[in-house]
């Protein structure tokens, strides 16, 4: 046995864990000791932790996860969605009448709740005209059923009043202060006429306040009501309205009808086409992957994902536009920082600290000021422009086209980011030490293999930190794009705000943003995997 | 001086440096080295030492005068093409290369085929003891291992001449004591011109055949350890090397190889005059605290004596310290040998102290 061991002997009992002095677990003891320590440091980090999980986190979570939530089609139109589930979009024929009938109940209800254009603009992401579609809809759909209304208060003036209805579907021993409520067996009687008047009574007690024992019934509870009673059921287990019930079925058979489809056709014949419905059924399920397949400019059909027409294509270009000219911006700051940092970080004190304010200058000026000054400078009767002319580089009727394209995002966000490339190389130069170069030249190498060899590979870490810094920058960059890059030189970012704040497609400017950030995760793995995160240097 | 030339390996003629225009680092430099020797340069920081070393290997140019390696002007010659082997303070090992690398880094340089390289490098890991550290990092080694792969990288293209610029300097004690003489005796064997700086006086005495104690830009000295320590030239040279006792005074009679000096005290002492020649010049005398005598036996009958009170007596070991006031000074220390016989002398207690002529030597003022 060792020396240590039998030291441990002293210390522990023969069996069990080290104790304390007081006969804890030593173990116990050193967390209680350390858990003051460990909250104290928690409290210093929560107000910032609070914060950003309030502010930042929460809200970002949220935001991406609007790119796969889709459960406004299912929420707005539920029966709708249920009974579209037969439909075979195969067959090239509009639905049939229970598809519609359930559109009439949904669509009442979405109207009332003014949900129904929220769903067309939504759906119209996805298919043109369907956003004209439901707001046209939403205007005349409380007309479908007024014929089988008319001659429901025909055969019997009750049916026009609230209370009667009220009676019919209310629960028993309701008093006129307590708020309505259905008799739970109507449903079993009422198969259809129940679900819809409890629809009914629920919306305008929600929306408006409004008590279904004086409100009138909309004219789908009678078109429910007909479907009902045109079958002539027998009442049999209904506690309630079944005397009225028999008497009023067997006449319903001679009502006058309509044709749901057609009266829908009516409205719009969009209705009647099958790519509308197409539509509503491929985006019925809650949760959809549609805004990620059109962010790489891929639709969804009935048959899988398929990709869009070819002069719909957009986002992959983009994408690849943005990784490109973002890598091209990266390389220049590395071009025209590294001498500068090398500069700054050899140069006697006071002349570095002078260069160093004019390397930071950029950042005490507004970005707006900077890019626009850009503008000013780039355009073809601009500065520079009239510069190469004068001098005779460029002929007068030829002037070099330097913004609104791809060259002038570039120029002005090389001169942005530069910063970002200067600082970190500089903080990682400072940190070697002139001596390897005197080292390196000692031991026979020229000043070119003295830096090549050992200067420049200590000075990696740096052009890694201001890489990384830079290309993540520059790829979720929007301002300057916005505005020096006309429309060859704009980036995803771009595309994103416009679907934030002028198309108002968050779900798809959410899939968006989730790709772009998983690209940033990519490109940082990879670079952790290439150039390695520990040899990043931010500073000393 | 320029008659030298022929036997000079390295040679100094009439160098000064400035780096300003208005003050001169390095005043009119002469030194010239045979081939094999050990030199180092000595002397407190800001003493042109560094600047002198850095001349020689090509990183900083004479502002005036020649230096030449082996009889050619190299003023004129960049660092990489001077073929000077040159140790770091810090090492100066490249971070990035393992240890290998660092050593075959002067090989590729010079285009060396991969085999030739592999054995060179090989033989000089072996050289400084650290074979089975070719694959490690740099930062994976102690100090002294550090140093060693410094030397051997210096050495592994086979230089004639190795500068070096405060080695040691990092390391603790007993390890530099070590490496000294690591150092010289590789040195010895291998045949090559050393030129080492340093402000460690007990490091230069150990290891150079000759050192130059530079100071205010000029070599106050150049001679070998021994000399250098006994004969000093100068008082800054004897106050910088070792431990000194400084009497001042005024030269009353010179006579050949002996002088009186009348101290500020009144006292008469004998002395050898060194740089002083003529009768009232100011003078301080020098005697180192080792040859200082208070057992009157062993002094001769005629010399002169100096009274003494002592004032703090310091044991360490294998010498006491004792603290005296002589001749109005508060701080003349005489060592002495822990012997059997050797009396303990005590505070308050008056003695009298003498010396041989020859061990006190009156130098410029």
């Amino acid at each position: 046995m060792s020396p240590c061991n039998t030291g441990d002997n002293i210390m522990t009992d023969a069996t069990g864990p080290m104790m304390a002095a007081d006969g804890r677990p030593l173990k116990a003891s050193l967390n209680r000791a350390l858990r003051r320590q460990k909250l104290r440091a928690l409290a210093l980090i929560a107000p910032l932790l609070v914060f950003i999980m309030f502010t930042f986190i929460i809200p970002i979570g949220q935001m991406l996860f609007r790119s796969v939530e889709n459960q406004i089609v299912s929420d707005v139109l539920p029966t709708t969605v249920a009974a579209l589930e037969n439909w075979d979009a195969e067959t090239g024929q509009a639905p049939d009448e229970d598809v519609f009938y359930a559109l009439t109940q949904d669509l009442m209800v979405a109207v009332e709740k003014k949900q129904h254009t929220r769903l067309g603009s939504r759906l119209n992401y996805e298919m043109t005209g369907i956003s004209s579609l439901f707001r046209k809809s939403g205007r005349s759909v409380d007309d479908i059923g007024e014929v089988y209304a008319d001659q429901f208060i025909d055969l019997d003036p009750r049916w026009g009043e609230a209370e009667f209805w009220a009676d019919l579907m209310g629960a028993e021993g309701l008093t006129p202060d307590m708020p309505f409520e259905m008799h739970p067996d109507v449903f079993t009687t009422f198969a259809r006429a129940a679900p819809a008047y409890a629809a009914f009574a629920a919306t305008i007690a929600s929306e408006d306040g409004d008590d279904p024992r004086e409100e009138e019934p909309w004219n789908s509870v009678y078109l429910a009501l007909y479907e009902d009673l045109k079958e002539a059921p027998k009442f049999t287990n209904a506690p309630k309205g079944i005397e009225i019930m028999s008497e009023f079925a067997p006449q319903v058979v001679d009502f006058e009808t309509i044709d749901l489809a057609a009266e829908f056709a009516d409205i719009d014949e969009d209705w009647v086409d099958p790519a509308v419905w197409q539509t509503i059924q491929t985006y019925a399920p809650e949760f959809t992957n549609g805004y990620f397949l059109n962010s790489i400019d891929r639709q969804k059909t009935p048959d899988g994902a398929e990709w869009r027409p070819e002069d719909e294509q957009i986002y992959l270009k983009l994408f690849w536009r943005t990784m490109l000219m973002s890598l091209a911006i990266t390389g220049s700051c590395i071009l025209l920082g590294y001498p500068v940092a090398w500069l700054l970080a050899n140069l006697p004190m006071r002349t570095a600290n002078v260069l160093m304010i004019l390397v930071l200058l950029p950042f005490w000026t507004s970005l707006l000021v900077r890019t626009s000054a850009w503008k000013v400078l780039l355009q073809q009767q601009g500065v520079i422009n009239d510069l190469l002319v004068w001098i005779g580089i460029v002929a007068d009727d030829n002037r070099l086209a330097l913004i609104n394209n791809a060259t002038g995002t570039v120029i002005a966000m090389t001169h942005i980011l530069l910063p970002f490339m200067i600082l970190p190389l500089y903080s990682v130069m400072k940190t070697i030490p002139p001596a390897y170069l005197r080292a390196a030249k000692s031991l026979g190498a020229t000043n070119w293999t003295a830096f090549w060899r050992v200067y420049f590979p200590q000075s990696v870490p740096g052009i890694g930190a201001g890489s990384i810094l830079v290309f993540i920058l520059a790829i979720g960059y929007y301002i300057t794009p916005e505005i020096v890059g006309g429309t060859k030189g704009v980036f995803i970012s771009n595309r994103i705000a416009y679907h934030i704040s002028s198309s108002l497609n968050w779900g798809l400017a959410a899939a968006l943003g989730t790709i772009l950030l998983a690209l940033v995760l990519v490109f940082y793995w990879l670079y952790d995997r290439i150039v390695g995160i520990d040899n990043v240097k931010l500073g000393g | 001086m320029t008659k030298a030339t022929d036997t000079a390996f390295v040679e100094f003629d009439r160098v000064q440096k400035s780096y300003d225009g208005e003050v001169l680092v390095v005043k009119d430099l002469n030194l010239s080295m045979p081939k094999g020797e050990f030199l180092t340069m000595l002397g407190p920081s800001g003493s042109g030492k560094t600047t002198c070393l850095m001349m020689l290997a090509g990183f900083e140019t004479a502002t005036h005068g020649d230096i030449r390696l082996d009889g050619q002007p190299i003023n004129n010659i960049p660092p990489h093409k001077r073929g000077i082997g040159m140790v770091f303070q810090n090492y100066a090992l490249f971070p990035h290369m393992t240890v290998a690398e660092n050593l075959s880094f002067p090989l590729e340089v010079r285009n060396m085929g991969k085999s030739d390289r592999q054995e060179k490098v090989k033989r000089a890991l072996d050289m400084v003891q650290m074979g089975d550290f070719g694959g490690r990092r740099p930062a994976q080694l102690s100090g002294g291992q550090q140093q060693r792969i410094a030397l051997a990288r210096a050495l592994v293209f086979e230089p004639e001449l190795v500068l070096m610029d405060e080695p040691l300097g990092a390391l603790d004690k007993q390890l530099r004591e070590t490496l000294q003489f690591e150092i010289t005796k590789l040195a010895h064997d291998l045949g090559i011109t050393v030129v080492y700086v340093t402000h460690d006086q007990t490091e230069a005495l150990t290891m150079s055949d000759r050192v130059a104690v530079f100071d205010d830009g000029r070599i106050q000295q150049l001679a070998p350890p021994d000399e250098l320590y006994e004969k000093p030239q100068n008082s800054f040279v004897a106050q910088f090397i070792g431990e000194n006792n400084t009497l001042e005074g005024v030269v009353q009679d010179i006579k050949g190889e002996t002088c009186i000096v009348k101290l500020d005290s009144g006292d008469i002492i004998d002395a050898i005059p060194v740089n002083v020649h003529t009768v009232g010049e100011r003078t301080k005398v020098s005697i180192r605290p080792e040859r200082v005598e208070y057992d009157k036996s062993r002094l001769s009958a005629d010399a002169h004596t100096l009274k003494a009170e002592v004032l703090e007596f310091i044991y360490m070991g294998d010498i006491f310290r004792t603290r005296l006031r002589v001749a109005g000074t508060d701080d003349f220390v005489i060592k002495s040998r822990n012997a059997p016989d050797q009396t303990r002398l005590k505070p308050g207690e008056m003695i009298e102290i003498g010396w041989l002529a020859q061990d006190c030597r009156a130098l410029d003022a």
